[in-house]
């Protein structure tokens, strides 16, 4: 299974589609695509800038431009034209949403690339709870962050931060090992976005400020940084620099031309100038990050960074081991694998698990789990520098809650069990599903 | 009145819960701590904001007024809730146009009279307070109190939190701390320059409700438990446990300065709301102290969180007489004071007065009363059956 054929067919049609989506509303609106602002506005926008939220714009007539779900009916319809049916007997008894065979791990194999996960090794989300004394580990791990921190070593945080990071220190591991630091050019970078912004006014910022209405501002949580979701979302649609990440992705960025020259490479930009085009629930990778860093360059920085290392595997189509294609069939191959009275029970009243977990995964939970927990979940995807324990957690959530699972007869009611994750404790979740259940 | 009736209040509970009464009180303990302790012990008190009873200590205001130029004042009612009534100011002008509206007329003809009313000894009705009967217009009293203009600011916005203490009696002074609250959001940004802005300033719910930015999904608050994380992500552990134990300080102090003021009654318990604002240096400022904390919900969190509260606290209260008395928690609750601090370790408290001495309180910590409940019932139970 090759990039390149996942990349010509499947990818570039689902960006016409959704290239489509965003010039139809913008004809139908009669709003340009890009306009630069008059002095008076900017004055103004420059005036609000800490407060945007307070702003309550029109945005009625606008709609996101896909939301998760639209996106897991075209992942449903992949097939690779190379692939015969002959060839693999485990995959043809595949009986998951996903048809492309791609190769993932199993449990040996996860258990091996967990291995830090193990039960004999401590981790913060199970080993720091209440009952346990902090001599036992608590104490002793967060000296050796501190250490770490120290030698501004990143490898080293990189392989700590495996076992979780503790609260006090996470903001600044997770800064090392994106390596990022905030020089003078860094902050008058995002100063120039900021500009940017100021300056000229994008129909894609409509759609920003409608999510992040329509999602993060509901939160209960996150609704208190709302001004800081506008900072860092505006500024990045604007950034060229994320370009550049499209060179390992199999998307390309969207292209628009200049009025009456269609067609014409050189009267061709980018558009949005990032290249992404921001779908329901964008802001909230975002929103978990405001928990952490308060000064907005550094904020955004890290945002970006977390964006073209992570986040952007998560709404393309690619054959990479961590593109939400993998997990997609990571997560039913192992749910299929290891809980097949589950798995068939679901299928057989119409409630094909990936349907409930797909939004869970494009998320990375965030959203979904307390934040506490979803930092600790965070922590390991900059460890392991992998998405796939966001499959593994779908699988164990299943798992934990397999008994009322099996009790329900249709797909409203399995969503009704698996409607609220915000209780539940990551690190343990894992630990039973990988290392303590007998297969 | 029979053994077994419990009532949820004490009779004059306003000593502390009306804004001029409590700070009189405290003053008053502040300059006895002073005597007694020194100045150091005394500053420990300085938690309040600088406040001055309306009309008797208009001169005193108007000095202090002058010494600070520019400061910003907060009047408020003092018996008045849910945030009405309450106005901010910088100018005196702007006390002199109040004045001269109903609440001033009320004000000026009090200004007249003597600060109290102190009752005849002799009996007989005094001629002016008779006067008084004859004003339709019931009389109102305000305090003016410095407004903090620092306060911590999360995503630029302003909040105060709401914190429950639960008192079982005032002689000896016994008191509980639950472990959850909230904090409440201001919906707009800070900013000083809004003074006009009542929706800004004020984080009720109550006066939150009517601003047109209002979404009642929202709520506007976060869970005790949020605030801290928040809070040691951002400071680290240590100045957390400062601040927490600078705000258990507050509610000791202010329950001492009561102490004695307060008609002891064994039936009578009462649950406070403490209103609590954290400024930029992360120190704790008392605000106000309800008797009458609003137990209706904004979210189903807050539902969660008001029942179990109410349900700890009639655990507590123990009309079915399950609890030895020996017990330092219950539920989501803490013993916090019992007749003298009570410490987190085993064994009686650090009399020695030198360090490791931690208080029982746990707020904004994990509040795990279910398993906690169980454990406690399920030990009573098997006590109850062994005799002693």
């Amino acid at each position: 299974m090759t990039l390149t054929v996942l990349r010509s067919t499947r990818q570039g049609s689902w960006e016409k589609r959704i290239l489509k989506s965003l010039n139809s509303m913008c004809t139908e609106l009669s709003i340009p695509l890009a306009r630069k602002r008059p002095v008076g506005e900017q004055k103004e926008l420059l005036n609000k800038w800490n407060e945007m939220g307070t702003d309550e714009p029109d945005l009625s007539l606008f709609r996101p431009v896909y939301a998760p779900k639209d996106f897991l009916e075209v992942l449903i319809n992949l097939r690779n034209p190379n692939y015969e049916s002959g060839d693999s007997l485990s995959f043809r008894t595949h009986l998951g949403l996903i048809q492309v065979p791609l190769k993932v791990k199993d449990i040996p194999e996860l258990k091996e690339f967990f291995v830090e996960l193990g039960l004999t090794t401590g981790q913060l989300g199970i080993d720091d709870s209440t009952q346990v004394p902090p001599e036992l580990f608590e104490n002793e791990h967060v000296r050796i962050g501190q250490k770490v921190l120290t030698e501004q070593d990143s490898a080293a945080a990189q392989q700590y931060i495996r076992q979780g990071s503790p609260t006090a220190l996470r903001a600044e591991l997770w800064a090392l090992i994106l390596n990022i630091s905030s020089h003078p050019e860094d902050i008058l970078y995002y100063e120039q976005l900021k500009t940017n912004v100021i300056q000229h006014d994008l129909l894609v910022d409509s759609l920003i400020y409608k999510d992040v209405k329509l999602t993060a501002s509901n939160d209960d949580y996150y609704f208190v940084f709302e001004d800081y979701l506008y900072q860092v979302l505006l500024c990045f649609s604007r950034d060229t620099s994320v370009l550049s990440h499209f060179a390992y992705n199999s998307a390309s960025p969207p292209k628009s031309y200049i009025r009456g020259k269609l067609g014409l490479e050189e009267y061709a930009v980018f558009y949005p100038p990032n290249g992404v085009i921001p779908f329901h629930g964008f802001s909230m990778y975002v929103a978990p990050l405001c928990f952490l860093y308060h000064e907005p360059s550094k904020l955004y920085q890290i945002f970006r960074e977390m964006y073209v290392r992570f986040f952007f595997r998560l709404h393309s189509i690619s054959s990479h081991p961590s593109g939400i294609v993998s997990l997609c069939l990571l997560f039913e191959t192992l749910l299929q694998t290891y809980l097949p009275q589950l798995f068939y029970h679901l299928r057989e009243i119409g409630a094909q698990p990936l349907r409930i977990s797909f939004k869970w995964m494009v998320r990375a939970f965030s959203g979904y789990l307390a934040t506490d927990q979803l930092l600790l979940l965070w922590d390991r995807i900059l460890g392991y520098n992998s998405l796939e324990i966001l499959a593994v957690l779908a699988a164990a959530v299943f798992a934990f809650r397999a008994v009322n699972l099996m009790e329900v007869t249709s797909l409203a009611a399995a969503e009704a069990v698996l409607a609220d994750l915000s209780t539940l404790k990551v690190m343990p979740l894992l630990q039973i599903f990988l290392f303590a259940t007998v297969t | 009145m029979g053994e077994h009736v419990r009532i949820s209040h004490f009779r004059n509970h306003y000593e502390l819960t009306r804004k001029n009464y409590m700070v009189k009180n405290l003053k008053r303990f502040r300059k006895q701590l002073e005597r007694e302790a020194g100045k150091l012990e005394a500053a420990k008190c300085d938690f309040f904001p600088k406040t001055f009873e309306m009309p008797c200590e208009y001169h005193l205001f108007v000095e202090e007024f002058r010494k600070n130029p520019g400061i910003t004042w907060i009047m408020k009612p003092v018996a008045r809730s849910q945030g009405k009534g309450i106005f901010l100011f910088r100018r005196l002008k702007d006390i002199m146009d109040w004045k001269k509206g109903t609440a001033g007329k009320k004000l000026t003809s009090l200004e007249a009279q003597p600060a109290r009313n102190t009752v005849n000894p002799s009996g007989s009705h005094d001629t002016r307070s008779s006067d008084d009967q004859k004003d339709e217009i019931p009389v109102e009293n305000y305090v003016a109190q410095r407004y903090i203009e620092n306060p911590y600011l999360i995503g630029g916005r302003k909040f105060d939190l709401r914190v429950y203490v639960l008192v079982m009696s005032y002689i000896p002074l016994r008191a509980w701390l639950y472990r959850d609250g909230f904090a409440r959001f201001s919906n707009t940004r800070f900013t000083l320059n809004s003074i006009d802005d009542q929706y800004v300033h004020l984080t009720n719910v109550a006066v939150q409700k009517t601003s047109p930015d209002y979404h009642p999904k929202k709520g506007c608050k976060w869970m005790l438990q949020r605030f801290r994380q928040y809070l040691a992500s951002k400071h680290g552990p240590e100045a957390v446990e400062t601040l927490f134990s600078d705000m258990d300080n507050i509610f000791i102090r202010s329950l001492q300065s009561v102490q004695k003021v307060i008609i002891s009654d064994k039936h009578c318990f009462e649950l406070y709301g403490y209103d609590i604002l954290i400024d930029q240096d992360l120190k704790p400022w008392l605000l106000e102290v309800n008797a009458s904390p609003s137990l209706t919900a904004s979210s189903q969190e807050d539902y969660e969180l008001k029942t179990c509260l109410l349900e700890d606290t009639l655990h507590i209260v123990d009309m079915e007489a399950r609890l030895t008395g020996r017990e330092k928690r219950v539920g989501g609750f803490d013993l916090m004071w019992n007749d003298g601090p009570v410490s987190r370790e085993e064994g009686g408290p650090d009399l020695s007065g030198m360090g490791n001495f931690v208080t029982n309180t746990h707020l904004g910590c994990v509040n795990d009363r279910k398993e906690q409940l169980r454990q406690l019932f399920r030990s009573l139970q098997g006590q109850k059956k062994t005799p002693n």
